[in-house]
């Protein structure tokens, strides 16, 4: 293949490229520029619940029709808040973080020329492509786009009469969203496939990068789960346009008696959640994976229990299948499912637990190099640490009742997700930028970017718990309407100057982004000193990925500072430097790690 | 002050554009000793900031927490929350500190090795083990708790109430003397019957239908909720009481109420938050803040779901049999 010739156009080359490096490319941008979107849409409400009664000449600007005098309304507060979850959870944190980085490390790490097909991989970027234009289109319909919620509960999202954005701009929500998932689910296949069959001679599943594995049993889950959602929209889509029940029942609105009866929507509830939980470790898992790697590569040491990094991966993947209920303790579902969720998903914190431990681990007595990349990754155990901790007082269903739905929700799952995810995608782009673009990203920028957003992240998801033990509700447009949440008004206004700085800070992240893929500093061939085979490659982005033979890989890929005597921390490394690639025949007598 | 802090913006950006330039123009990307040496004394730092903060908000944002359980089932929903808490925070603490000193620690530097360390089963299964024995504790006292919550089975003449949400208001029924609520249906509605009950049904009669709650104090309440059109839930924060309203079903919930809206004003917690309360109120020149317990929409339902909320108010029992029959049954209310 690396013989073929191929005749490339700008257009085979730039915008129908079945390269996997170009479209990991194609998919980081466009997740960058959704991820934009809904950072500015996040700052409009945090202004809105800062200054509930205070008229900005920015939302003026920005929200044309849907404010009043620079306050905005009831119903587009909703809609932003709709929209950015949609946008950060699915076209962020799932194509973008999965998206980008399967693409351009999959073949890259196993030793492939390519995805197994590069056909569909091309077609899997481009429906995600179409369902982001379709969602931003969706903001642009006349009574707003969907506001239900990102997780579009009916009959709420089903009655245009309930709430303006039910009507055009849910429609659109849909549409983008089917075709999101068979986006995700070409995109899955093909990573499952190519990390199955296309291993290079000697990668063994055993020897395979911790990224790998994350991403591979991130491919799975969502080939489980994202069919569900499919198809719990597909009768969502029946129920609002073609009057059957699914979902709906005994409904009397607007003065007048609905004709649906029999439906639930508890069924949706748990359709929507059989994909929405395990969404959580999809956005999670590959974030997670990246971290491993840099870590290891930028502690100088072996990843701290590969075997039982890889067991947590899999018994993480296996749970989230079956928690899904932790999500509907209050719904009115069966209290004795509630007892089972319950035990389910705190069991989750025992691998969770065990991936935190390792991590630490592994940088004890490590010899850090501290780049942006490295710390962005130690910024996620912290997160992931302090998020998932509050998960087990959300898990436990006697304890969600008196703050399900409360900003303590919102704290715990931005933190554990929304924060870690990406700051496991920054970690991602500055390690892989010199694979992506052949430059380097300045590291000052980057020790900006970094400090300023941990400290912003904190500063507004840890007060944010507190709000929620006052017993606010999330999704209040404003708390004025009670009394008894006027003592909290300082805190929210703290929170957003936070969100602020933090949303402004990542104008760095962006200059230092764009600037370096034209003027950063030429990368060299493994600029981290890595063992991994995408730094085998040439920096020059060839297809097939390798000039010749395929590497053969004879080792695993941990094996920083390894010594002459195992025992004896002083002894030689035993290659003479502190990293062996993969491709490195064991020496007579080694002992494989 | 607007103008300001435009202004301030405006000249934040042009600093920082012109900052970004600069280092822009130094073209390094690769941490070296002397980085790893800066960074790891931020992250040190940055630690004092993060155990500054979070000591700050635990001390200082108790008071706007909930105050203690109002109903005699949450009392063991606040022990195992105070259980709950202090083991992650105990666990957050010693994390966080490891986290950012090991970086600290351990930075970088040309004539140091990392240590080969790839496994330890023995490490590895003290960190399987504690977690799984801790969860054997949280998972049994919570799954006796929700039992103990969500099982109305064994109450003795419990208050029955129906609760009933629409946009963007509650209704309430009370069951009556016969102690059992009426059918109910969205069909029914029409008029002053806007809870959509069922008048042909002989127990509907002498229901009666409030806009506000009074409940007994201990008594034992058992809730039906219905929904006319979304999805509602209903939360009473102060007796640790959630449900979802579902259109086209009845769930269930109960609780017991243990102190009287008067008893609860007098409460520590309650007077100090209060305190904080009017504070901000009379510094905007409101109306002073009274406590009332109160049920809140807490399911995202429509453009006013901020605002749809209603009073609850516990009383001695004699009282409230006092109130509630000076209430117009259904029957009578359907007459006029």
């Amino acid at each position: 293949m690396s013989e073929h010739h191929h005749k490339e156009t700008f257009v085979t080359k730039y915008i129908f490229s079945q390269d996997h490096k170009m479209i990991s490319k194609q998919f980081l941008i466009t997740g960058m520029i959704m991820g934009i979107i809904a950072l500015m849409m996040s700052m409009l409400f945090r202004l809105q619940l800062a200054w509930p009664e205070k008229s900005f000449s920015i939302i003026e600007a920005f929200l044309g029709p849907h404010q009043t005098d620079g306050v905005m309304n009831p119903d587009m507060y909703l809609a932003l808040v709709t929209i950015h979850g949609t946008i950060m959870v699915f076209f962020v944190l799932t194509a973008g973080l999965s998206g980008t980085f399967s693409n351009l490390l999959i073949p890259l790490q196993i030793g492939a020329r390519d995805m197994a097909s590069g056909f569909l991989n091309m077609i899997s970027y481009w429906l995600f492509f179409l369902s982001s234009v379709i969602m931003v289109i969706s903001l642009f319909v006349e009574a707003g786009p969907a506001s239900a919620g990102w997780t579009i509960y009916p009959p709420l999202s089903a009655l245009p009469q309930a709430i303006p954005g039910s009507g055009t701009g849910m429609t659109l929500w849909l549409v983008s969203m089917a075709i999101f998932i068979a986006s995700s689910l070409i995109g899955a296949l093909n990573y499952i496939v190519t990390v199955l069959n296309l291993r290079t001679k000697g990668m063994k599943m055993t020897r395979l990068p911790l990224t790998m594995w994350a991403f591979f049993i991130t491919a799975i889950i969502g080939v489980v789960s994202f069919p569900v959602l499919l198809s719990a929209a597909l009768l969502l889509i029946f129920d609002r346009s073609f009057g059957t029940s699914f979902y709906l029942s005994d409904i009397f609105i607007s003065g007048e008696v609905l004709h649906y009866q029999g439906g639930s929507p508890v069924l949706f509830e748990h359709l929507f959640w059989f994909l929405g939980h395990p969404e959580v470790y999809i956005v999670l898992l590959p974030a997670l994976g990246i971290t491993s790697e840099i870590i290891s590569t930028n502690s100088r040491k072996p990843i701290f229990g590969y075997r039982a990094m890889v067991m947590s991966i899999m018994a993480i993947a296996f749970l989230s299948t079956i928690v899904w209920g932790h999500h509907m303790f209050i719904s009115g579902m069966n209290p004795f499912l509630g007892s089972v969720f319950t035990f389910t998903t705190l069991l989750i914190a025992i691998p969770s637990a065990v991936k935190a431990f390792n991590y630490v681990t592994t940088l004890w007595k490590g010899n850090l190099q501290l780049n942006p990349a490295m710390l962005f990754s130690i910024g996620l155990v912290s997160t992931f640490v302090t998020g998932g901790l509050t998960g087990l007082v959300l898990g436990d269903s006697a304890l969600d009742i008196a703050i399900h739905d409360t900003y303590f929700v919102v704290a715990h799952f931005h933190l554990v997700m929304g924060v870690s995810a990406i700051f496991g995608m920054y970690a991602g782009i500055y390690h892989w930028f010199p694979k992506m673009y052949g430059r380097m990203m300045n590291k000052t920028l980057g020790y900006w970017h970094f400090w300023i957003t941990i400290i912003c992240a904190y500063g507004v998801f840890w007060p944010m718990h507190f709000i929620g033990l006052a017993g606010l509700p999330r999704r209040y447009y404003t708390n004025t309407a009670f009394p008894m949440f006027d003592d909290i008004a300082d805190i929210n206004v703290v929170i957003t100057l936070f969100a602020i700085v933090g949303g402004v800070a990542q104008l760095i992240f962006l200059a230092n982004f764009f600037i370096s893929i034209y003027r950063g500093e030429k990368a060299s061939q493994n600029p981290w000193r890595s063992n991994t085979l995408e730094w085998t490659t040439p920096v020059e982005h060839i297809h097939g990925n390798w000039p010749g033979k395929l590497p053969e890989v004879h080792r695993w890929a941990y094996d920083y500072s390894k010594r002459v005597d195992p025992n004896d921390d002083d002894s030689d490394y035993l290659h003479g430097e502190d990293f062996v690639l993969q491709t490195t025949p064991l020496l007579p007598g080694e002992e494989p790690s | 002050m607007l103008a300001l802090f435009y202004i301030f913006i405006g000249v934040a950006i042009g600093v920082s554009f012109w900052q970004i330039t600069r280092i822009l123009n130094f073209r390094t990307s690769i941490a070296n000793d002397a980085d790893n040496a800066k960074q790891g004394k931020y992250a040190i730092y940055f630690m004092v900031f993060l155990y500054a903060m979070m000591i700050y908000c635990l001390i200082f944002m108790n008071v706007i927490m909930l105050p203690e359980s109002a109903s005699v089932e949450g009392e063991h929903d606040d022990r195992l929350f105070n259980i709950t808490f202090w083991l992650i925070g105990i666990v957050q603490f010693i994390m966080q500190f490891i986290i950012f000193y090991f970086t600290f620690k351990y930075k970088g530097n040309k004539d140091n090795k990392a240590k080969f360390y790839a496994d330890s089963h023995k490490l590895e299964a003290i960190w399987t083990i504690t977690p799984a024995l801790v969860l054997v504790v949280l998972i049994g006292y919570g799954l006796w708790q929700w039992n103990n919550v969500m099982d109305l089975s064994d109450a003795e003449d419990p208050l029955v109430i129906e609760v009933y949400a629409q946009q963007f208001r509650w209704d309430a029924r009370y069951a009556g003397e016969d102690k059992t609520l009426g059918l109910g249906n969205v069909n029914y509605i029409e008029g002053v019957n806007t809870m959509g009950v069922d008048m042909s049904d002989k127990n509907s009669q002498d229901d009666i239908q409030v806009t506000e709650l009074y409940l007994p104090k201990g008594r034992k309440v058992h809730f039906k909720f219905r929904s006319q059109d979304v999805l509602h839930s209903a939360y009473m924060p102060h007796f640790r009481a959630q449900m979802n309203c579902v259109p086209g079903m009845v769930t269930e919930f109960g609780f017991t109420p243990k102190f009287t809206t008067e008893e609860m004003r007098q409460q520590s917690e309650v007077v100090a938050k209060t305190k904080g309360i009017n504070k901000v109120r009379s510094a905007k020149g409101e109306d002073l803040y009274e406590f009332d317990y109160l049920l809140l929409c807490n399911k995202i339902c429509g453009a006013s779901h901020y605002n749809m909320q209603m009073k609850i108010t516990v009383v001695e029992p004699e009282e409230f049999e006092d109130w509630i029959g000076k209430q117009p049954t259904l029957a009578e209310v359907l007459k006029k």
